[in-house]
């Protein structure tokens, strides 16, 4: 709305268009360098996810080998977590979070050029393992004594190790420049308590990532001693422990479901209170569970290791079910925000829906995970599988989606068409059910993961049909995507700088932002600055109030 | 703090006075970051400490320590030289840096040279250790997590001397002043911290053997 809108400066000089974006230190730019890069890896660890499920569709070996099938879900695995759903989010972060706290930039911008170009790089060196024998095959997990020097002979594995270690340096990287730019650059007004959700979860994700992070390169670097320089980290035989990588990999893997699912939390955040109309119910509630649930991850990695005997069933199982608290707190919060609001079934809208209804099924069987007894009987199934989908792809690809078709008006001027997007999100989300909900009754019924080939037992035979072609239905309906995304660059409507009437700071700049982002910042007062603005008999009222008060719209 | 009319426009971008004194107020930016990587860096080696205790729980009655025919670790001649010299640097850090806060460039600059070469001697001293000490990285758990440790220690230690030669460098051009030298700040932390990883690495391998 160009009434609630402040004209930045316009101008800015000129560069070749190749080498401005290779030496760009603008967040903005580097946000979308992540976002196009993220979906790189997104699209190419997704052909590998339809190699699997084609091999798996029918019982017997008919596309691939063990070997090409071991290197697939590993790829898949790793590619999927490492270099799509966590940079991506630290995309999103890198071009939102500066503009939402009223600053020019993030605080280290070179440093922040650094973290984006280690990624292509740890990616490619990940994946060149294909053309050097084949790349790592052990899984995502990388589980000793399976990954050591005799088990996996190829280069490949090795390759992995370092990728991985490039790919960790960048997100600590990243993650030390969020959290002092959270913490230096707010604007004047924009208080801790003001900051809008989004902000919360990338400052405790980046918390997580600092400290998670260089565990798992320790781990990555003890693993590469073992397999090139005679090192005995994991060796039984020579005094090591090969438990002790799972105890490293899930002390960082625990958090990273976090760092993982937060941020995506953060945007359906910020998504419903603009199509609810209402603002976000309880916000100190959600900043408390957010900060709560960054606690309680460092406090939960060995319930991925209740079948090894070597961990305290009771503390882990039930440090794992405390943390269902926050998030239902979280859920509660989200249902309240939508309860008797105006909803307006945007797109994003959709998409944060298909979010809480998808993460909160990714949820429930996480908390049935975290019983022991179902543990034990589900250890390794599709079960598993299952419930890491929900979460990692109904929780967070969908908030990846939301953000996607959210900011996209921000970062470029331009709306994505609604129709093609409902398209997408339709198929996108029948599509995810019927891949996905199969490998809980496959899971529950014996079917192991990781493997290529299946008893002919009607009930796997039916269900894994079923998530094969639910698989393809997600293939599919990434055209519809892709179309939207370059028909509306060529030609989509231009919606002005604020279309969607949305509460925070970054909307209160032009679409795209100019360099630096804001000649002029409205009073912040509130975590709705841009609201206030709009409503400004409401701000007035505000402004009397010592106490930031927040109202129902009129 | 005073709020404008929220029916106006306020905080025009560049900064009032009163905003750059409260942004100079806390603590400066590179600070910050590098407190942060520090904080990345305690648990990088935590991981490396967790894995040491890990092996070290598991050979719990056995014997702990270099495989024959290697001797045992011993704080002399070398170990506890080494580590004096370590602790030394962090004092003449230290000088270097109340030197440039009182304004004092050229004490900065001899104390930061001190203190650079205090860091080439524990390197030299660490690497002649290696050759005579008789085990190696390959040598059982105990010459993995002690070549791991001391090794990524040694890295530091490398890290930290090149960060004092640039110090050293722009010193030499005067680049540091009373009121601008958060560099000097930011290196001496790290410095200290390579620092203390010493001292908790000292402890644990020559100690509390």
């Amino acid at each position: 709305m160009a009434t609630t809108t402040l004209a930045p400066r316009a101008g800015t000089f000129s560069r070749s268009w190749v080498l401005d974006w290779l030496t760009t230190v603008d967040h903005k730019k580097i946000g979308i360098l992540y976002i196009v890069n993220s979906f790189l890896f997104f699209f190419a660890a997704g052909i590998l996810a339809l190699v699997i499920r084609s091999e798996l569709a029918v019982p017997g070996l008919q596309f691939v080998d063990e070997a090409t099938y071991n290197q697939a879900f590993t790829m898949h695995g790793t590619i999927m977590i490492f270099l799509f759903v966590v940079p991506v989010l630290s995309g999103f972060a890198n071009y939102i979070v500066p503009l939402m706290l009223g600053a020019p930039d993030m605080a280290f911008p070179r440093i922040n050029a650094l973290s984006f170009w280690l990624l292509p790089l740890g990616g490619l060196l990940i994946f060149s393992g294909y053309f050097f024998g084949g790349a790592a095959a052990e899984g995502w997990t990388m589980y000793t004594p399976l990954s050591n020097a005799r088990y996996a002979q190829g280069v490949g594995t090795d390759l992995w190790l370092i990728g991985l270690t490039l790919v960790g340096t960048a997100s600590i990287l990243g993650a030390v420049n969020f959290i002092a730019t959270i913490f230096k650059m707010r604007a004047p007004g924009m208080t801790l308590m003001r900051m809008p959700i989004f902000v919360w979860t990338v400052l405790v994700t980046a918390t997580l990532i600092l400290l998670a992070t260089p565990v798992l390169t320790a781990g990555l670097i003890a693993l590469f001693i073992d397999r090139n320089y005679g090192g005995a980290f994991f060796d039984p035989a020579t005094g090591g422990n090969p438990i002790l990588w799972q105890h490293i990999f899930w002390f960082f893997g625990h958090p990273e479901v976090y760092i993982v699912i937060l941020p995506a939390m953060g945007v359906v955040s910020e998504i419903l209170p603009v199509f609810s109309r209402k603002p976000l119910f309880g916000y100190r509630a959600f900043v408390l569970a957010t900060v709560g649930i960054g606690l309680l991850s460092f406090s939960v990695w060995a319930h991925h290791m209740f079948t090894t005997g070597e961990v305290f069933l009771l503390f882990f199982a039930f440090m794992t079910a405390l943390i269902g608290v926050p998030t239902g707190v979280k859920m509660f919060n989200w249902m309240a925000t939508l309860w008797r609001g105006s909803l307006e079934f945007t797109t994003p809208m959709l998409f944060a829906l298909g979010f809480i209804t998808m993460f909160l099924i990714g949820g429930i069987s996480g908390v049935m995970l975290a019983s022991p007894p179902v543990d034990f009987h589900l250890q390794d199934t599709y079960f598993v599988v299952a419930h890491l989908h929900y979460v990692f792809f109904g929780g967070s690809v969908f908030g990846v989606f939301a953000a996607t078709y959210f900011w996209f008006p921000k970062m470029t001027g331009r709306r994505l068409n609604e129709g093609l997007g409902k398209v997408h999100f339709w198929i996108h989300f029948i599509g995810f059910n019927l891949a996905f909900f199969p490998m809980h009754p496959l899971g529950t019924s014996g079917m192991p993961r990781r493997v290529a080939d299946y008893a002919p037992e009607p009930i796997w035979v039916f269900w894994n049909l079923v998530s094969t072609v639910g698989a393809f239905m997600i293939a599919i309906s990434v055209l519809p995507f892709l179309v939207n995304v370059v028909a509306t660059l060529i030609n989509g409507e231009r919606v002005g700088d604020d279309p969607w009437e949305a509460n925070t700071l970054e909307w209160a700049t032009t679409s795209p932002p100019p360099p630096y982002n804001f000649d002029k910042l409205p009073p912040i007062r509130s975590e709705r600055p841009v609201f206030d603005l709009r409503h400004k008999h409401d701000a007035e009222h505000l402004a009397a109030e010592p106490v930031v008060v927040r109202e129902e719209p009129a | 703090m005073t709020v404008d009319a929220p029916t106006r426009w306020s905080a025009e971008m560049g900064p009032s006075a009163a905003e750059i004194a409260r942004r100079e107020a806390g603590m400066p930016t590179p600070l910050v970051g590098m407190l942060l990587f520090i904080a990345s860096e305690v648990m990088f080696f935590g991981g490396l400490f967790a894995a040491y205790f890990n092996a070290r729980a598991a050979a719990a009655g056995e014997h702990w320590g270099p495989p024959p025919p290697a001797h045992e670790l011993e704080m002399l001649p070398i170990a506890l030289p080494l580590t004096l010299v370590l602790v030394a640097s962090s004092f003449t850090m230290q000088f270097g840096v109340w030197a440039i806060r009182r304004g004092n460039q050229r004490a900065m600059r001899n104390w930061t040279a001190i203190t650079l070469l205090l860091g080439v001697i524990f390197l030299a001293g660490q690497l002649y250790d290696y050759s005579i000490l008789g085990f190696g990285i390959n040598s059982g758990v105990f010459g993995t997590v002690f070549y791991t440790l001391t090794g990524f220690h040694g890295a530091h230690v490398f890290g930290g001397a090149v960060g004092l030669t640039i110090l050293l460098a722009r010193a030499m051009q005067g680049q540091f002043s009373a009121r601008n030298h958060v560099a000097v700040e930011a290196i001496s932390i790290y410095w200290h911290f390579v620092d203390v990883v010493w001292i908790a690495l000292f402890t644990t391998l020559y100690i509390l053997k």
